[in-house]
């Protein structure tokens, strides 16, 4: 009887154990185990709709880690052949039209990439959000049929990231932020960033859909969508340096 | 009568030179900062006129909700059509076809990397055109300090101190890093022809001047402009006759309905400039209010202390019959003297300070380090005809007005007192 007791109360704890949901950290580092891969080679569309019309650019992505990509833009006639590196804190632009390689720095950062929703320093981003915020499970919710955990992020003291504090509704299984907010230091809301499609390489979950959109523009955000995706395969080490920006 | 006063204010001084020197100080002040601020508020219409506002300027609706981020992906396309139904509707203008921009202006090194970059923003307008009204608007030609004004394509000149900050001189060549007006990124390679100076902070350490169709070629704005600019043909800003302009535009081409129609606004209807126009408006108002005000109470404390210095005098004048009416009528009159001769010395001294100021200037470069404000490093003073009595008759009224409070006091004697106080 006893014995029958014993194991009924490891049932319970377990179960208690079990439901425990996992802290702010433990999410992060489940959104940082399906973003976070060696390399991966990428081909991409951005439709941008704008307030005038809609532009769609397609291009190739070489990344490796979380500090290198290197972006060769394939379309419309007049990006094309633009290439952008990104090397750490550092990004590089050439255009075909200028034959210049021009670092983006200062207040350039800002500006909006390629006239999208996104900014050069939102492709800056260090995609590892653990590093750079505090978080906290505030509670849970429902977005579009999944379930998902509410986090709030807070700059850490002495940081000064891109956005001082975000909102992220993460997919309670798949751990994909599935929506998006990013704030600036006053509270006003900047950015809405949204996955609509998802797709699962091995045990990862990849977002295949998204949009952003930037709130202080009008126009309807920015879609970007990954045509094809491979993880983790060798990428020449050349790929990554200021000389393969003219070739 | 007159005569005998005056004899009496200038035989007896104390009673005459500290309210003339009160009037003619006032009046100097006056004359002095109306003129200064008619000149400080008139350089900065004049400016922003000049390089951005116009008397009138035509945006799409869309564009000139967000006119200060200069958002030109909502600019005004067939813009050679708008600028031609403008040139039409409104020959005596002149109309002015402008894009302005910002950006990163990168200069290249021998291997052709990143020498030295530096933000700008850019005013793109007809620079080789011959017909061009803009070069004599600006005085781009007459602004030259280095170098020569473009004479093809892919030439820019460049602000002089922003020359200077980077390091770069006439025949360089700059990459210009901007926005496409679809939002995509242009890169596009300069030859610097000149540097320029227009005595203005802002543009003289950040702008680049860029021929339109350069512009067009370099931001994918074929056939479109940001800014059609239209100035009255003697060059003076009419606010009135400007919102005409404008209402009329409106009625005629405008659609509130669609957002890309073009809209005309006045200089007054643009930003800031709707509250330096009416500061410029009740600047004088203001300046000779406070000057009545001030000096009214100033010459009444002085009516009142020469009422006790002369307190003997009147008591003797009221003995001897004559009336209170004729005492306090002869003090105005005196007062009306005084407020003459003071409101004269003052103009001709406000004036004289002012016509300095007007050619020497004041150079405030210093307090301008971080000014967005369209306005020059040195201000001056500008005399207008209106200088000449803005404290004149202001002058004369704070006198009169003084002595009116002041002499209320000859009523208040008793006659029947009169000798027990003239005993004492």
């Amino acid at each position: 009887m006893y014995k029958y007791l014993i194991f009924l109360l490891l049932i319970c704890f377990a179960e208690t154990v079990y439901a425990a949901p996992p802290s702010g950290n433990e999410i992060l580092d489940r959104i940082d185990h399906n973003y976070g891969v060696k390399t991966r080679i990428s081909t991409a569309t951005m439709i941008v709709r704008g307030r005038r019309g809609t532009r769609t650019i397609t291009s190739k992505t070489w990344g490796e880690g979380t500090k290198k990509a290197f972006t060769h833009y394939l379309s419309p006639a007049r990006e094309k052949d633009t290439k952008m590196l990104k090397l750490g804190d550092e990004l590089w632009i050439w255009s075909p039209s200028a034959d210049r390689t021009i670092k983006i720095a200062g207040h350039m950062l800002r500006q909006s990439l390629m006239g999208s929703d996104v900014s050069y320093e939102d492709f800056m981003e260090d995609p590892k959000l653990s590093g750079s915020y505090d978080v906290i499970v505030t509670g849970e919710e429902e977005i579009d049929g999944r379930e998902c955990y509410l986090l709030e992020l807070t700059a850490k003291k002495g940081l000064s990231p891109s956005y001082h504090s975000r909102k992220l509704w993460v997919d309670k299984l798949r751990y994909l932020p599935v929506r998006e907010e990013l704030f600036a230091k006053s509270g006003k809301l900047l950015k809405r960033f949204t996955i609509k499609e998802v797709f699962r390489l091995k045990d990862r979950w990849y977002p295949k859909r998204m949009v952003f959109k930037d709130v202080l523009k009008k126009g309807d955000g920015t879609e970007v969508i990954i045509e094809s995706i491979e993880f983790d395969i060798p990428i020449a080490a050349h790929i990554f340096t200021k000389a393969s920006l003219r070739k | 009568m007159i005569r005998f006063l005056i004899k009496g204010l200038m035989r007896d001084r104390s009673r005459s030179l500290f309210p003339i020197l009160m009037v003619s100080a006032g009046v100097f002040l006056s004359v002095f900062l109306y003129s200064y601020l008619n000149g400080a508020i008139g350089d900065m219409v004049d400016a922003s006129a000049r390089f951005d506002t116009g008397h009138v300027k035509v945006m799409t609706r869309a564009y000139s909700e967000l006119a200060s981020q200069t958002p030109n992906d909502l600019a005004i396309l067939d813009s050679a059509v708008v600028l031609n139904e403008l040139k039409t509707s409104y020959p005596r203008m002149m109309w002015a076809e402008r894009i302005k921009f910002g950006g990163l202006l990168d200069i290249p090194d021998d291997m052709g990397d990143t020498k030295v970059q530096g933000p700008f923003f850019g005013i793109a307008l007809d620079l080789l055109g011959e017909h061009s009204p803009d070069l004599d608007i600006l005085g781009v030609e007459k602004a030259i300090v280095r170098g020569r004004m473009p004479e093809g394509k892919n030439e820019i000149l460049i602000g002089e101190a922003f020359a200077e900050k980077l390091g770069i001189k006439p025949g360089e060549r700059a990459t210009l890093l901007s926005s496409t007006m679809n939002g995509a990124m242009a890169m596009y390679n300069f030859q610097i022809a000149g540097t320029v100076s227009f005595g203005m902070m802002i543009i003289d350490e950040s702008a680049i001047i860029v021929d339109i169709n350069d512009v067009r070629a370099a931001l994918d704005m074929a056939d479109a402009t940001g800014e059609i600019l239209g100035f009255s043909p003697d060059r003076v800003y009419s606010d009135e006759e400007m919102k005409q302009l404008a209402g009329d535009y409106n009625k005629r081409f405008s659609n509130k309905e669609d957002e890309f129609s073009p809209l005309m606004l006045t200089l007054g209807q643009q930003g800031i400039m709707s509250d330096i126009l009416r500061l410029a408006t009740y600047a004088a108002t203001f300046i000779v209010s406070i000057f009545v005000f001030a000096m009214s109470i100033v010459l009444w404390n002085a009516g009142l202390m020469n009422g006790i210095r002369r307190y003997g005098e009147i008591g003797v004048r009221l003995a001897m019959g004559e009336p209170k009416g004729a005492i306090y009528r002869a003090m105005i009159i005196e007062s009306i003297c005084i407020g003459m001769v003071g409101s004269i010395l003052g103009t001709v001294l406000g004036l004289a300070a002012s016509y300095y100021l007007q050619y020497v200037g004041i150079d405030i470069s210093g307090m301008m380090q971080k000014s967005s404000i369209m306005i020059s490093t040195v201000i001056r003073a500008k005399v207008s005809p209106s200088s000449y009595y803005i404290g004149f008759l202001p002058g004369i009224f704070a006198s009169v007005l003084g002595t009116v409070f002041a002499g209320i006091g000859i009523y208040r004697r008793q006659t029947s007192q009169l000798f027990k106080e003239l005993e004492v």
